[in-house]
């Protein structure tokens, strides 16, 4: 028996001949998380007339394995922006913690306007185009770090003047805006169906909510007849000038697989 | 002789609980010369009487931008205030950069507030000797007006005058303080410049070289949404129409007797 610390649990050096220490070592360079472990999937967005539709699914996986399946993956921010996460989990959940945060900050630092002017007050929280700008910064500070937040996320709120306002950003600080966005598999499966709808700014101008809803909802489906990583339960969220309305505990209806019985090459069929 | 054995550093209470080093410097705010900041609620506005050294020199700058939407008048030590300038300048520049939006006035005066306030605090530091008002527009928010002390104190106000003789300053503020709310921006001015008049000794008066003038505000698009009308100083030629607008008001009547302060002048205090 070999009482030292640093042998146990570790093979027998009399059985197994002497151990391999040499990967202990902590040598070389700092090796932080530079690959995501607990993953969400897809998270979709338009455009429409007076505001953003944005919506994800309740899933987080562990490689294929749906191993979370109520994990909200839509956050609001001062009931005017709502963020969307894909990739890594746990990093969502410290830009979460860290969200709150600046919700706090900002809640304390613009609530003191005097009340008895009635169109100034509330009117200078950060705005989703802010919050956008400051993810931005914050997810490029962290990959140049070589420690970057494994994420891709979707900013939906109003901007400045009030316009819809939405907008991508991922791990390297990569940050655009369109009318219409979707991350991960959604940008191949979501993305060609929703500019079908909202190509440009002009055409989601014309989408009234209703509209909007039912794509999401449309493309929501798709994303979980094609994505082997995803799941019938999702949160959606409608974003408006006068707030957030959350929903998250949606359930995909009318699915139907009629389609699944001619998919060819795959799994044990001969054809 | 009796000496403040208690005045030597500002770390160090008195036993009656003051911190006589912070209080100089609140005296050092006294010497320079007068300005005055009054907000609407479309528009702030700083007015200042500069000060030239000697006859043969230039006139002491008084009011500064920051940002588009945020500028400063100073009272004490120009030195100082430039230090206080240029940390606000970054901290504005910063916030635009991370965030994409003007800096909210209120946090960026709480963080020359917490600057001053360490100073205060550490043995082998000084105060600054400057107090400033600080004018600005928060993005929607509309027109702000705070004062700051070398205490570290800072404070919202509705209109305010520090330096030389700002006591007759404010006790025309106090007088018209309902009036301001409602003022455009041409009114504000003039408010001001007949504040600055009060603080004046009998035989000065305002003049182009002596006179400084800054606005910031907001205005309605044509489309109904509020834009920052940004923060300009206007000195020399361009001031002359608003002191020709207050000129033949009646003339100054508070007694102006010459005060131990004017005579405490110090050349490089503006």
């Amino acid at each position: 028996m070999d009482h030292r610390p640093q042998a146990w649990g570790r093979p027998r050096d009399d059985v197994y001949g002497a151990y391999d220490a040499s990967y202990l070592h902590d040598s070389g360079p700092k090796t932080a998380t530079q690959s995501p472990v607990v993953t969400g999937t897809s998270v979709i967005g338009i455009k429409f007339k007076d505001g953003v539709v944005i919506a994800a699914d309740n899933l987080a996986s562990y490689g294929s394995l749906a191993r979370f399946n109520n994990v909200k993956r839509l956050r609001t921010f001062l009931n005017s922006s709502v963020i969307g996460f894909g990739g890594d989990v746990s990093d969502m959940q410290y830009l979460d913690r860290l969200l709150s945060e600046l919700a706090i900050d900002e809640t304390y630092e613009t609530d003191d306007t005097p009340e008895d002017d009635e169109e100034t007050t509330k009117k200078t929280h950060l705005n989703a185009a802010n919050l956008h700008k400051y993810l931005q910064k914050l997810l490029y500070q962290r990959r140049s770090k070589f420690d970057p937040l494994w994420n891709q996320i979707l900013v939906a709120g109003t901007d400045g003047e009030g316009k819809p306002f939405l907008a991508s950003v991922d791990l390297r600080g990569t940050a655009f805006s369109s009318a219409s966005l979707a991350t991960g598999f959604g940008s191949a499966l979501a993305q060609p169906i929703m500019r079908r709808y909202a190509e440009t700014d002009e055409q989601a101008a014309k989408l009234t909510r209703e509209e909007a809803v039912a794509v999401v909802k449309e493309c929501m489906k798709v994303l979980f007849y094609r994505d082997a990583r995803s799941l019938d339960r999702y949160s959606i969220a409608v974003v408006t000038k006068a707030g957030v309305e959350l929903a998250e505990e949606e359930q995909l209806e009318k699915q139907s697989w009629a389609f699944a019985e001619r998919i060819r090459g795959y799994g044990t069929q001969n054809v | 002789m009796f000496r403040n054995n208690y005045d030597n550093d500002s770390v160090t209470f008195s036993p009656q609980g003051r911190i006589f080093q912070v209080e100089y410097a609140g005296e050092a705010v006294k010497q320079g010369s007068v300005v005055v900041g009054i907000a609407s609620k479309t528009h702030a506005v700083l007015v200042a009487i500069k000060r030239n050294a000697e006859e043969l020199s230039s006139y002491q700058k008084k009011l500064f931008p920051i940002d588009e939407h945020v500028g400063i008048a100073i009272a004490g030590l120009t030195s100082d205030a430039r230090v206080l300038s240029n940390f606000m300048k970054q901290q504005c520049l910063g916030h635009r950069l991370t965030y994409g939006r003007n800096m909210p006035v209120r946090s960026l005066v709480d963080m020359i507030g917490s600057k001053a306030q360490i100073n205060t605090q550490h043995y082998g530091k000084r105060p600054y000797g400057v107090g400033l008002l600080v004018a600005g527009v928060d993005q929607q928010g509309g027109p702000r007006l705070f004062e700051f002390q070398p205490s570290g104190m800072t404070e919202e106000m509705v209109a305010f005058a520090i330096g030389a003789r700002s006591q007759m300053a404010r006790t025309y503020l106090e007088k018209n303080v309902d009036s301001f709310k409602a003022c455009g921006k041409e009114e504000l001015i003039k408010h001001g410049l007949r504040a600055l008049k009060e603080s004046l000794v009998q035989d000065r008066e305002l003049t182009i070289d002596n006179t400084s003038v800054a606005i910031v505000g907001v205005k309605k698009d044509k489309d109904g949404t509020a834009k920052v009308e940004p923060f300009k100083v206007y000195d020399g030629q361009d001031v002359m129409d608003w002191i020709d607008s207050v000129s033949d008001d009646k003339e100054n009547t508070a007694p102006a007797p010459a005060t131990v302060e004017e005579s405490m002048d110090v050349d490089n205090d503006a």
